[in-house]
């Protein structure tokens, strides 16, 4: 029972209190790069949650029976860049083959997903806070899940905001950011529920 | 183009934090103090020159088809050496700066330098692009940590400028990066860009 209380908690915590692009600043890129559009926003959202799953279960198995049973954890960061690298290339060529209409969709996105920051954070991240394999599973698609939300919601507003006339000089990325920092302010209103949480379920 | 133009070049013309908005993740996540910003920047700084000296060198070597892995190779390597060098002689900046010294690896910056400008240029050109760009990044990252410093804690690289009650930590926390950088963003267009 425990066991699936800390799960919750971990879904939580990665979905709401320490939301992967507002509050730990990972996969900035595609938050200012791509949340133009709520659909496009979304299909990245949608990439990056596939791929973090999918590279977080081959990275912890290279940690644990590569990297720690050869005593070579000093190659973390190669081989972890390596492997997402390959994975991606790999995830694109078998998309194509077996869902091409899900490839339409996601194409152009899953390229620059390899250098998207926060792969290869929360793959350190799992192996760091020495989770299980099926803990980091869920805090990979918790993660995910939370990049998705702020990328939608972000989104929302950038399209509402086409629609005023903004001080020409705040013009693009400048009012964005400050929309991004609002956005910030509300998801620290769950600061501390991790907490709570924490006592309401004797963990 | 002369090397103290190219230099010149990566701090104000083409400004990786303000002008290019390259590497938001590190810009933003590491800039809760002055200091935290330029170890930072520093460190970005020497694995960017380390690595366009190494690529204009190498880049001859490398076929076309696969030279985006090789290039992430290198820097990867020279992240590891650097995070090696960090434990071992300044454990304290590890500690404030954790997951973002692996996660240089994933800076575009760094990449996109490589790409951009070693795989067409001389070795020496090279690193005089590294220094500057490096510096441009430095220098940026100094200026939004020293504002975000100075208004959440009326500190300066640690030295109390406003009396001890002060405090706001607004922005220390995370709105305070995206709010201050958007500002330093139209601020710098406004003096540079006339």
């Amino acid at each position: 029972m425990d066991y699936v209380l800390n799960l919750v908690l971990i879904i939580i915590t990665a979905i709401f209190v320490n939301n992967v692009v507002l509050a730990q600043f990972l996969g900035i890129c595609p938050f200012l790069g791509v949340s133009k559009k709520v659909d496009t926003a979304s299909g990245m959202g949608m990439a990056v949650t596939a791929v973090l799953v999918v590279a977080t279960i081959v990275t912890y198995l290279i940690q644990t029976y590569v990297l720690n049973a050869f005593g070579l954890e000093y190659l973390q960061t190669i081989a972890f860049i390596l492997v997402i690298a390959a994975l991606v290339q790999m995830i694109e060529i078998i998309l194509k083959k077996t869902m091409p209409a899900l490839y339409q969709a996601l194409g152009v996105f899953l390229p620059l997903i390899t250098t998207n920051c926060c792969i290869l954070g929360v793959a350190i991240l799992v192996i760091q806070k020495d989770y299980d394999l099926l803990e980091g599973i869920i805090y990979a698609l918790s993660t995910g899940i939370g990049f998705l939300l702020a990328m939608v919601l972000f989104a929302g507003m950038r399209e509402q905001l086409e629609l005023t006339s903004v001080p020409k000089s705040f013009e693009g990325v400048p009012i964005a950011l400050v929309t991004a920092s609002l956005l910030a302010m509300a998801f620290m209103g769950f600061s501390g529920v991790d907490g709570g949480l924490k006592i309401l379920f004797g963990i | 183009m002369n090397n103290f133009k190219v230099l010149l070049n990566g701090i104000i013309k083409e400004n990786p934090t303000f002008v290019l908005l390259l590497g938001m993740c590190p810009t933003l996540g590491t800039t809760s103090s002055a200091l935290n910003g330029m170890s930072m920047g520093l460190a970005t700084m020497a694995v960017l020159i380390v690595s366009n000296l190494l690529i204009s060198l190498i880049k001859k070597l490398i076929p076309d088809a696969v030279r985006i892995p090789s290039y992430i190779v290198v820097i990867a390597s020279l992240v590891t050496v650097l995070q090696m060098c960090i434990k071992a002689y300044a454990p304290d900046i590890d500690k404030s700066l954790g997951l973002f010294i692996p996660l240089i690896v994933v800076n575009c910056i760094i990449l996109g330098r490589a790409e951009s400008f070693a795989a067409k240029n001389g070795p020496i050109a090279s690193i005089f692009d590294g220094i500057g760009i490096g510096l441009g990044f430095t220098l940026g990252l100094t200026c939004l940590g020293a504002v975000r410093e100075l208004l959440g804690t009326g500190t300066i690289f640690g030295v109390t400028l406003w009396g001890e009650s002060y405090g706001m930590l607004l922005f220390v926390l995370a709105p305070g990066a995206f709010l201050v950088l958007g500002y330093l963003i139209v601020l710098f267009n406004k003096l540079v860009k006339k």
